[in-house]
């Protein structure tokens, strides 16, 4: 086979590890090769609330999670041996002292640019945005965003938006160009950066915000999660408060993915995820968002949504899950997907259960329960 | 736990600090301490500073970085409930670092 046409293959990993990061600690699930045997182990900070917990794939072993407990302030941990031991940051995210703004929690991590060893970014509520140069030890505030002059105006008030407080989250960086990044809020909308986060400007043309007077607005949309297409960095898929959209850049106009969805169940929800390998394949968690917006599976049936087209049509993936009586909420950030030749998905719940399925979504299986309420999942 | 000396100054005043089992990550376990002021009329960032000179990290999971103590979070001095960082200590008290009652 020549070069030009020999396809990539792909190796399977010899394991599959889910960070799990709950309202009252972080707990591992780690699976085999053939991702049919799952053993969980933790807790880690046990009675935190951790809001995510991410590995650093630039060197395999590094661990942040950002941590608060009910009573204590935010703070951020640090592994570097995989998580058998953790180190609690030196200067965790905060404002400036005369901006009058206090972090409430770290919600969003995202380690840096492949050439930029040791970068960090992290999202907070409310929203701000925070970057490390030393692995994740100190943190100083991004002025470009957190003084940005237009930064009242694009995100409203620091008690607007979710219930548990406005958020910065999706920050995406490039892989082919590190001063390139987007990021997400809730409220706001999508922003993008080409000079290395120094200055932003909002690209939400093409996505609704019905719960704005005029829906058609420069920003101040509800983003929920924004992904890179998978090996397509200029795609980028939206979960948001109002359907589903998608992005190819150059474009700055997002189309409306959202109408393939049934109306039974319609285009609301948190997670978006995107397939590893092909850039036309995600999949999506739908919520209920009728009515007094329960968030909750619709009909109490819950599905996975998967395109394989870009967003044009959509499959209900269901084999396995509870048929009926099963509420279940998914958060943004309890998704993910593993690097398997045939992808793994997984997902957590509000109520502490982790499903996952081993062939693309047509088959689910319960992997483990009676965990905390779930904030993020990912293979780490 | 008996109370552990975090001394870094030579001279000043001691004061001691109970700290709540929140906090008590920071302090090995202790569950007061006593740290020494510079000033002889202290005040009670002056306490939290040489808190946070012994313990680092200490002080940002209790005040905020606007200078408020946390929403969950009691301080008492000699006693009484202060939120106040500036105010001064009276001679011989004690302060009472406490985790308000919240969860869920």
């Amino acid at each position: 086979m020549s070069p030009r046409t020999a396809k990539p293959r792909l190796a399977a990993p010899r394991r599959v590890r889910l960070l799990i990061a709950t309202r009252k600690g972080l707990w591992t699930l780690t699976g085999d090769a053939t991702r049919r045997t799952w053993k969980l182990a933790g807790p880690a900070f046990l009675g935190h609330i951790v809001h995510h917990a991410v590995l650093d794939p630039r060197d395999g072993r590094t661990l942040l999670a950002a941590a608060r407990t009910g009573h204590l302030g935010p703070t951020v941990f640090r592994s570097t041996d995989g998580g058998r031991t953790w180190k609690e940051a030196v200067k965790p995210p905060a404002f400036a002292p005369d901006s009058g703004r206090v972090v409430d929690h770290t919600f969003w991590l995202t380690p840096g640019h492949a050439s930029q060893s040791g970068v960090w970014w992290a999202g907070t509520s409310p929203q701000g945005l925070f970057r490390s140069a030393d692995g994740g030890a100190t943190w100083e505030g991004v002025a470009g965003f957190n003084a940005h002059p237009m930064r009242k105006a694009w995100c409203g008030g620091d008690q607007d938006g979710t219930p548990d407080g406005p958020k910065l989250h999706s920050i995406l960086v490039d892989p082919r160009d590190a001063r390139h990044m987007y990021f997400s809020m809730s409220s706001g909308g999508t922003f993008e950066s080409t000079d290395g986060g120094e200055d932003w400007h909002p690209l939400n043309q093409g996505v609704r915000a019905d719960f704005q007077p005029n829906p058609d607005i420069e920003y101040g949309h509800d983003s929920h999660c924004v992904r890179f297409a998978g090996g397509n960095p200029d795609r980028l898929w939206q979960q948001n408060h109002c359907g589903l959209f998608r992005l190819d850049r150059p474009a700055t106009r997002w189309t409306d993915i959202g109408v393939g969805m049934p109306k039974s169940v319609g285009y609301v929800g948190f997670p978006m995820v995107p397939h590893p390998h092909d850039p036309d394949t995600a999949w999506i968690f739908p919520m209920d968002g009728g009515s007094v917006w329960p968030r909750v599976s619709p009909g109490g049936k819950p599905a996975a949504y998967r395109t394989r087209d870009g967003g044009k049509t959509w499959k209900r993936q269901a084999d396995g899950m509870p048929k009926s009586q099963a509420w279940w909420t998914v958060k943004r950030q309890a998704m993910t997907a593993d690097t398997f030749p045939t992808v793994g998905v997984y997902f957590g719940t509000t109520s502490g259960e982790i499903w996952g399925t081993r062939d693309e979504g047509r088959t689910w299986r319960r992997l483990g329960g009676h965990l905390p309420h779930i904030y993020a999942v990912e293979v780490g | 736990m008996p109370s552990r000396s975090a001394d870094r100054a030579a001279t000043g005043r001691r004061v001691r600090v109970a700290i709540p089992t929140p906090l008590q990550s920071y302090t090995a376990g202790a569950t007061s301490v006593t740290v020494t002021v510079g000033s002889d009329s202290p005040r009670l960032s002056d306490v939290l500073a040489a808190l946070d000179a012994a313990y680092p990290g200490i002080r940002f999971r209790m005040v905020d970085e606007a200078g408020r103590v946390r929403p969950h979070v009691q301080v008492f001095v000699g006693g009484a409930i202060e939120r106040d960082l500036a105010a001064l200590l009276p001679p011989n008290t004690e302060v009472f670092i406490v985790g308000a009652l919240s969860g869920g």
